[in-house]
């Protein structure tokens, strides 16, 4: 209830400065469709409330985007092609394939940079150089690559999705298994304990605080990477295809409507990873 | 394995036939570390006998290798020259036979496991049944003094709780040698005498071997049957004092006459190995 105030606050403060941009940024068109109708200088009352319900605003303001919401999600069969609930279950899919498949690679990769020498020297820049191309430049290949090995669909954005994902994964399991100190590594050895025994007993459970801080920044990343993954397959389906046909139309209620369709369900994901955290360390005893 | 039969053995059998064969005989022991600035002599040349059932502490100023030479017995460290044995073996081999426990100067819980988690945890790894970790955790657990705690979490204890929870964990796979570095460094003087005076019970009941790591005087006066003063710079054992006292000591001994001379000696040992800078 304590944190309620500061966060309403925050809302309201962002809600009024957006609705003061969208009246300076839609008034142009206001003042161009009155001089273009030789009429006077419109009152700037009227400008203002003209502002507000645009057909193509460049910039929404809060209650069309949240009108558009409304509509696409509850007023709308989750069947309609133009339903958000539809486009944001297609998303949704890529991003989990994804994302799975990303955290099971990076886990992978963690677990032999920390056995293996050769891994731990070699593996390491080749997923710093892969973070620094851009993913908009290699997202058409993989598709059109994998197009080509006849997968289409939601499988090539899952892999542009767990491609942004392995990334944050593997950096915070190999600080999290790492992260034991030798004192514990030498009480492990003083039993005669095994590399296997030393992970599983004490590598894993001390890396689990780092796994979980490094699946919230992998889950956003994979919706990234999904939404980039549905650019270039032609506007089909999916958040990023509502964006995309929103931007051919000129829809910017649409695109903002997709926007924030995207930003709730990020937030989603990332609550309910906090949460299984939450359990996870409880049950571990590491919540106090 | 720890009676000396075998090749090596009959040469060993004319000394050990009346006394009880060493559990550690260190002889002409050199440990260097090559560090970024220069060798570091950690131990010069270090000759200690220790039998089985005793209890023995090392003092001296910091740095003077205690700590190390505690680790070479537990084959954490690598003499770089002289022999050690452990049980007739090396150290390694001792180690890979489950020779010791080990208790660190932090208690180094497992905030994930419960007490009776952390004690189980040598156990799981040397594999012992279900039926048997559970009676071993009960027992030890009584040993300490922290029956019923066995279900709390680390971070629920006192830090002298936590480290006695250590001891049970060094204690719950039965070694016969307990190595322990400064186990109650961290805590406070009433603490302290109350844990020194259990672990001399604890001692008694088990006869086990121990290797104690102090800063303190009384302390190593008050536990030992003998003490092991070190000096630093190189490190190396300067005296070494096989105690009068008798087993049973009740705390109030540290006021008897013998007790003060000991705690004398010790003192002078240790000034001594300071050289003028004292
Ligand atoms: N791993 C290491 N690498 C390099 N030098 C080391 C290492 N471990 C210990 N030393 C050095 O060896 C010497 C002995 O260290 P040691 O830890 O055995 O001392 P100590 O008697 O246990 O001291 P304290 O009472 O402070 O714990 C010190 O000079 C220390 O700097
Ligand atoms: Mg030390």
């Amino acid at each position: 209830m304590r944190n309620i105030l500061p966060i309403l606050t925050v809302v309201a403060t962002i809600v009024v400065l957006w609705y003061l941009a969208a009246v300076k940024l839609n008034s142009a068109w206001v003042y161009d469709q009155a001089t273009r109708a030789g009429a006077d200088m419109p009152a700037f009352s009227q400008v203002v409330s003209e502002t507000m319900n645009q057909d193509r605003p460049v910039l929404p303001t809060p209650h069309q985007v949240g009108a558009e919401l409304w509509k696409s999600t509850v007023g709308m069969a989750v069947t309609s092609k133009r339903s958000l609930v539809y486009h944001g279950w297609v998303t949704i899919s890529a991003t989990l394939l994804g994302f799975a498949i990303g955290t099971g690679l990076g886990v992978l990769l963690a677990v032999g940079i920390i056995h293996n020498r050769a891994m731990d020297m070699s593996v390491m820049p080749w997923a710093i150089a892969s973070q620094t191309i851009p993913i908009l430049a290699i997202a058409p290949m993989i598709i059109v690559v994998l197009n080509s090995l006849g997968l289409q669909g939601l499988v090539p954005k899952a892999i542009i999705s767990a491609y942004l994902s392995f990334f944050p994964v593997v950096v915070g399991m190999v600080k999290g298994l790492r992260s034991p100190d030798q004192m514990q590594l030498d009480l492990l050895k003083t039993y005669n304990a095994s590399a296997a025994g030393a992970f599983w007993k004490l590598r894993v459970p001390s890396s689990m605080p780092y796994l979980f801080a490094s699946l919230k920044v992998g889950i956003a990343a994979s919706l990234v990477g999904a939404i980039v993954g549905e650019l270039p397959t032609g506007a089909v389906a999916g958040l990023g295809a509502r964006l995309l046909s929103g931007s051919y139309y000129g829809q910017t209620v649409q695109i903002w409507a997709a926007l924030f369709a995207a930003a709730i369900v990020a937030a989603g994901m990332v609550i309910v990873i906090g949460l299984i955290e939450k359990g996870t360390l409880r049950r571990m005893g590491m919540v106090r | 394995m720890r009676d000396l039969t075998g090749p090596e053995g009959d040469g060993l059998m004319k000394d050990t036939i009346n006394a009880a064969a060493p559990v550690i005989e260190a002889r002409n022991l050199n440990l260097t570390f090559d560090t970024a600035d220069g060798a570091v002599h950690a131990l010069k040349d270090v000759n200690l006998t220790i039998g089985k059932g005793e209890f023995v502490s090392f003092i001296g100023p910091s740095g003077c290798g205690k700590t190390t030479f505690l680790r070479c017995i537990a084959a954490l460290e690598t003499p770089t020259a002289g022999t050690l044995t452990v049980n007739g073996m090396t150290p390694d081999e001792a180690r890979k036979s489950r020779a010791y426990g080990y208790v660190f100067q932090a208690a180094g819980l497992y905030p994930w496991r419960t007490i009776a988690g952390n004690i189980k945890l040598p156990l799981e790894i040397m594999g012992f049944d279900r039926a048997e970790q559970e009676s071993r955790v009960e027992r030890v657990l009584e040993l300490v003094e922290l029956k019923g705690f066995g279900k709390k979490f680390p971070w629920q204890l006192s830090g002298g709780m936590q480290q006695r929870a250590s001891i049970a964990r060094a204690l719950a796979f039965d070694a016969d040698l307990l190595l322990m570095d400064e186990p109650f460094g961290a805590l406070d003087e009433i603490v302290r005498d109350r844990l020194n005076e259990e672990l001399l019970k604890l001692w008694a009941r088990t006869e086990k071997t121990i290797g104690f790591v102090t800063h303190s005087i009384p302390e190593a006066v008050y536990l030992s049957t003998k003490i092991v003063v070190m000096s630093p710079r190189p490190g190396r054992i300067t005296d070494v004092i096989d105690s009068p006292l008798p087993k049973e000591r009740p705390l109030d001994i540290r006021d008897s006459r013998e007790f003060i001379e000991i705690a004398h000696r010790v003192r002078e040992g240790l000034r001594a190995g300071h050289g003028d800078d004292m």
